[in-house]
């Protein structure tokens, strides 16, 4: 399913990428699922609470997931899924993106270098989560 | 009657459904009940010997049930339980200590 995502939005997951860099962000993605395409209205940062190697691992603490699942409902939106930076690596999800990824999700990912944003690529588990398809990202 | 929240990757599981009004005197009869009514949810739940996976957390409000009494947490009707997911990740392996 295509994942449309406007050009304002993009470039706020590119900023806080930069805004973190060498560390990794992380944030939600909210909006409408039409059915045969997620619609992101907004997205929103989060804190990456991972207690270590911040540069290759993020976090986002379960109270900020249900407070975005709240958010989302009050606002009559979804939570589509969730953006985090691969500082100096691709966007490209690793095997331990697979080993905490879930279905439906979509993973957005930009890979950053420094102040340089390389690329922004979307990703979703297989149902047999044996790996990834990846999402088309409409702008 | 307590309501479950479902998340969006769960909802498919759940005849689409966002919350849940499911009977049950404490948390763990009552996502018990909720996976008899929708059985293709209990995998995505629970490991293969009876456990809560590490990666989905159970709150009574605001309270993580393993903080509480774990499955034998009680609800009242007034209760909402939200099954929330660890979202985490990562560029690469760990570096080896």
């Amino acid at each position: 399913m295509p994942l449309k995502i406007g050009r304002g939005d993009i470039e706020n997951i590119h900023r806080h990428a930069r805004e973190t860099y060498p560390e990794e962000c992380a944030g939600a993605i909210v909006g409408l699922d039409t059915g045969g395409m997620k619609v992101v209205v907004d997205v929103w940062p989060a804190e990456n609470t991972h207690e270590d190697e911040r540069s290759r691992r993020f976090l986002i603490e379960p109270l900020q997931i249900k407070k975005f699942e709240e958010d989302a409902a009050g606002r009559d939106m979804d939570l589509l899924g969730f953006y985090h930076s691969h500082p100096d690596h691709p966007a490209e999800p690793s095997e331990y993106d697979r080993e905490h990824a879930w279905p439906y999700y979509s993973y957005v990912i930009t890979s950053v270098s420094g102040d340089s944003v390389r690329d922004t690529r979307s990703w979703v588990l297989k149902d047999d989560r044996s790996g990834y398809d990846e999402e088309e990202i409409l702008s | 009657m307590p309501k479950v929240k479902i998340p969006t990757p769960l909802r498919q599981y759940a005849s689409g459904n966002a919350e849940v009004e499911v009977g049950g005197d404490t948390a763990g009869e009552t996502l018990g009940n909720l996976t008899e009514e929708y059985p293709e949810l209990k995998q995505h739940l629970y490991t293969g010997d009876g456990k809560l996976r590490s990666f989905v957390n159970v709150y009574k409000g605001d309270e993580d049930i393993r903080y509480l009494d774990g499955p034998d947490t009680e609800v009242s009707a007034d209760d909402e339980l939200s099954i929330i997911p660890s979202i985490a990740g990562g560029s690469a392996e760990a570096r080896c200590r």
